[in-house]
């Protein structure tokens, strides 16, 4: 028989259709591609959560502006806040979460990957369902398409006498489901921490943030569970004449505050301990220095996780909670500064005799220090309680908490996109477009949320769709907005260096920063396995001891 | 890429430049009214505001050298920490911490943050644990949406909006003491240069107290969230000399000036919606959903502030509310030119 003969099967496999592809990503538990998926639909959010910003902003730009309705406004401020908490800020950090822990831990993937997909796809129906209120929540006359009643929502507002039709439904249900998604998410990331790290690596020898996370799914389960509890109240009051929070059949508008507080201060944390663990990979690396202090460091945030608890009703300093009550959480809320300044000094000592490389992640960090640090004093001027009767509920804390979520929390999650954009894509971003991004950036957050201080102090509540002439309030108000402009557009670079890296960059290889962690000895991007073999660590830095055997760290561990 | 990143250091030196400048000429020609302190926390005119004030100064010390002495670690870190061109390429030497150095900067913030404390609490006992002496005038101030009902029980007065208080001076010390209850939603009472805000709740009575050392007008506005016209809430305070608000009081005290013959005006606020929500003392009219009207001509504005209070305003605001003020609960009232010419002629006459 001649071998011509012979047809051979053809074997060029077409390349997957478009359907196939998109089914495999939606049946996907891997942790990379759902962690890619968290951070790709937060990133949609974060452009939408940003319009609603920009339409606040130019309402805002002088006095008695009529570029929209106050029920317009009402609502952009309550999508703004609950998109940019509940569906850009936590899903992104999960998403980091998700890719990088089983990486960083010497994992081939989370401990529960199929609770790690319905965590994801949870989550994604909340917001699908927040945003569905813009078409399905006109049940009745004036009823509003979306919801209007702020993103912490107090009662009695959400009542049924003040909040007509299904606006707040959708609200309430939008947050019940993602907090499912996100309990379900922080179950798996406790039990991936405690049960999955490869040998040699304790409890003492995982990186810092593996740790930070640890600490940060812990308070997750612990606060969104009184959140959901509080959204059920929420529903049986509406619809099965429940009083919990109906204050016009004698039930209380304060429990409201305390349950949603109880919640909604600890989320603080949960976002910023995300961002610590940014910042805590990334400093060391651009320093070219080992952590400093990691017990320090462990242990302070195992405090901020105990002291998160117990701050809540500085929010509620103006409710009238007494003396001695008000007094009890100025002191606790005083105390959570001490460890989160341990941790500022911890990376500044880090810093300290390094050789600082001014890398795009390592800028957006510098600025993450210099910006929570300000954060951070305005926050301890309105622990002072009676400050905070004159700065609560003003401009000065809009200010002061994007000042953490804005300077903080993004500033850090920017870091992080451009640390591991090698790393999930296998292509290396622009350097430039990472610069004109970050100081595009900076500028923008500097005009508008340095400037956004002042009218607080010059007496300017928060949530008013405008505001009189002559009080003071105009220049600081259009400056404010000025720096949006600038800031959208540093998005907008950031979102082109994304795709044009991603489809134009150079090869990244898998250690292009010449770091330390685990993540780093495996392809990138890595393969599904992560691992061909299962690592086995001897120290905090394993790629360390790799590279100088000479000098290992676990000789001074 | 040394050359562009000079063109972009200036390009950003020049943006920044031009905002600044461009901000301060708005800012020097920007109108200041006739309240230069507006609603300034930083221009106390009364004990809680002071003692606020005397606080955030503190509190604005100790955080100012905290930022000035960080922020100086962190720009020396980056200018002489930073990698040099001409590096040989070695790893720094490795630190991994200092029990000394840790203990340092935990105890120093402990301190920092006992000071902080002790300092805060005393202002909480002064502010909210003072004694309320007998000559306190009493005030039940009621939020609706949106706007304000003040009550003085003692003196059997009731108005809207604009809250009328003696000066409190050393000859004559008459502190105000405010209750605070709302109708609807949770408000804030908040004038900045008289005291801190505090919560108006449902079913959760609060209280304040005030005692303006100057006379003058104070302004302020809802601090808390409560509907669609949130913004427009906005709140005036009188403070005037004992005899002044002695007589204003007197004045309030009087029932409607009602002219021998029912005028047209008064008949068609009396047969309409009017009087189900509006007060007219002496008259049938008795709703109190909206704000009481028997001496409507004493006050300057209408709308919670949001206007003041001319004729050609008062029809305005009975023809279309939602041209002053949009999402009010007031509802346009449907009359005709003849009935609305009336009806203001009417009110005008509620001095």
């Amino acid at each position: 028989m001649s071998t011509e003969s012979i047809a051979w099967p053809t074997t060029t496999a077409a390349s997957p259709s478009f359907v196939d592809h998109l089914h495999t990503w939606v049946t996907t538990v891997d942790h990379k591609r759902l962690g890619i998926l968290y951070i790709v639909y937060a990133l949609i959010f974060l452009v939408i959560g940003g319009v609603e910003a920009t339409v606040m902003r130019i309402q805002l730009i002088r006095p008695h502006n009529d570029f929209v309705s106050p029920q317009v406004f009402n609502r952009m401020f309550t999508m703004h806040g609950t998109t940019m908490i509940f569906f850009v800020a936590m899903p992104i950090l999960f998403g980091f979460a998700n890719y990088l822990i089983p990486l960083m831990i010497g994992a081939r993937d989370m401990a529960f990957p199929r609770l790690n997909a319905f965590g994801f796809w949870m989550t994604a129906f909340g917001g699908l369902l927040l945003y569905f209120s813009l078409v399905g929540a006109n049940g009745l006359y004036g009823a509003g398409n979306a919801p209007d009643v702020g993103w912490f929502a107090y009662a009695p507002l959400t009542s049924q006498t003040f909040s007509v039709g299904h606006s707040t439904d959708f609200w309430t249900l939008a947050l019940l489901v993602s907090g499912f998604g996100s309990i379900s998410t922080a179950i798996n990331i406790v039990a991936t921490v405690l049960c999955m790290r490869c040998p040699g690596m304790t409890l003492a020898k995982m990186p810092l943030f593996a740790w930070l996370n640890l600490v940060m799914a812990g308070l997750v389960i612990l606060a969104v569970s009184p959140l959901t509890a509080a959204q059920i109240m929420l529903l049986l009051d509406r619809y099965l004449g429940a009083h919990f929070f109906d204050t016009q059949a004698g039930g209380s508008a304060v429990i409201w505050m305390h349950f949603f507080w109880i919640f909604g201060h600890p989320e603080v944390y949960v976002l910023v301990l995300p961002a610590f663990a940014f910042a805590s990979e990334i400093i060391p690396v651009f320093s070219r220095k080992a952590i400093f202090g990691y017990p320090v460091m462990v242990g302070a945030t195992v405090a901020i996780g105990f002291i998160s608890m117990s701050v809540w009703a500085h929010h509620m300093f103006t409710v009238g909670m007494g003396a001695n009550a008000n007094t009890f959480f100025v002191l606790s809320t005083l105390a959570i500064a001490v460890p989160t300044g341990i941790k500022i000094f911890n990376w500044l000592a880090t810093m300290w005799g390094g050789k600082i490389e001014f890398k795009t992640p390592m800028l957006f960090c510098i600025a993450f220090l210099f910006q929570f640090l300000i954060a951070g004093l305005t926050g301890v001027m309105m622990s002072a309680a009676p400050f905070d009767w004159q700065l609560g509920n003003s401009y000065f804390v809009v200010a002061h908490f994007h000042y953490v979520i804005v300077g903080g929390i993004l500033f850090t999650l920017f870091a992080a996109f451009y640390y591991w954009f090698p790393k999930m894509s296998g292509k290396m971003y622009s350097e430039i477009l990472g610069k004109l991004h970050f100081w595009l950036f900076l500028i923008g957050f500097h005009l508008t949320f340095d400037f956004m201080h002042v009218p607080g102090l010059l007496g300017m509540p928060r949530r008013i769709y405008t505001y009189e002439p002559g009080r003071g309030w105009d220049t600081w108000n259009l400056i404010v907005t000025i720096g949006v402009f600038f800031q959208a557009a540093g998005i907008l670079v950031f979102l082109g260096n994304l795709l044009w890296s991603y489809y134009r960059g150079k090869d990244a290889g898998s250690d292009p920063w010449d770091a330390w962690t685990l993540e780093w000895s495996t392809n990138s991007p890595p393969p599904a396995y992560n691992f061909a073999s299962i690592p086995v660590v001897k120290s905090r830095r394993p790629l360390w001891d790799l590279k100088h055997p000479d000098d290992p760290d676990w000789k001074y561990e | 890429m040394l050359q562009m990143r000079s063109s972009m250091s200036r390009f950003l030196a020049q943006t920044i430049g031009l905002l600044f400048w461009s901000a301060v000429a708005v800012w020097a020609s920007e109108p200041k009214g006739s309240f230069p302190d507006g609603t300034n926390i930083f221009a106390p005119a009364s004990t809680p505001a002071k003692s606020i004030f005397g606080l955030s100064l503190f509190v604005l010390a100790v955080t100012g050298a905290i930022f000035l002495v960080v922020f100086a670690l962190l720009l020396y870190c980056v200018v002489k920490f930073r990698k040099r061109r001409n590096d040989d390429g070695r790893e720094p030497p490795q630190v991994y911490g200092s029990n000394q150095v840790e203990l340092a900067w935990t105890v120093i913030p402990v301190l920092i943050v006992v000071a902080l404390f002790m300092a805060t609490a005393r202002v909480i006992a002064d502010v909210q644990k003072a004694a309320r002496p007998d000559n306190a005038i009493e005030v039940i101030a009621i939020g609706h949406q949106f706007w304000w009902e003040y009550r003085y029980p003692a003196f059997g007065v009731v108005t809207a909006n604009e809250l009328h208080v003696p000066v409190s001076d050393d000859t004559h010390p008459t502190p105000t003491f405010i209750k605070l209850l709302s109708a609807d939603t949770d408000h804030s009472f908040w004038i900045p240069r008289l005291a801190g805000k505090t919560d108006l709740i449902p079913n959760h009575p609060n209280s304040m107290w005030i005692d303006p050392h100057e006379t003058g007008v104070y302004l302020g506005q809802c601090a808390q969230y409560c509907g669609t016209q949130h913004a427009k809430m906005l709140l005036r305070v009188y403070v005037q000399s004992q005899d002044e608000f002695a007589r204003w009081i007197q004045e309030q005290r009087q029932p409607a000036t009602v002219g021998n013959a029912v005028s047209q005006g008064q008949r068609i606020f009396e047969t309409t919606a009017c009087i189900n929500c509006h007060t007219v003392a002496g008259t049938v009219a008795n709703g109190r959903f909206g704000p009481d009207l028997t001496h409507l001509l004493s006050r300057d504005t209408i709308a919670a502030g949001a206007a003041k209070n001319t004729p050609e305003n008062l029809r305005q605001w009975i023809l279309n509310p939602a041209a002053i003020k949009p999402g009010s609960l007031m509802p346009a009232m449907q009359l005709s030119d003849p009935e609305l010419d009336a009806l203001t002629t009417y009110l005008e006459t509620l001095r």
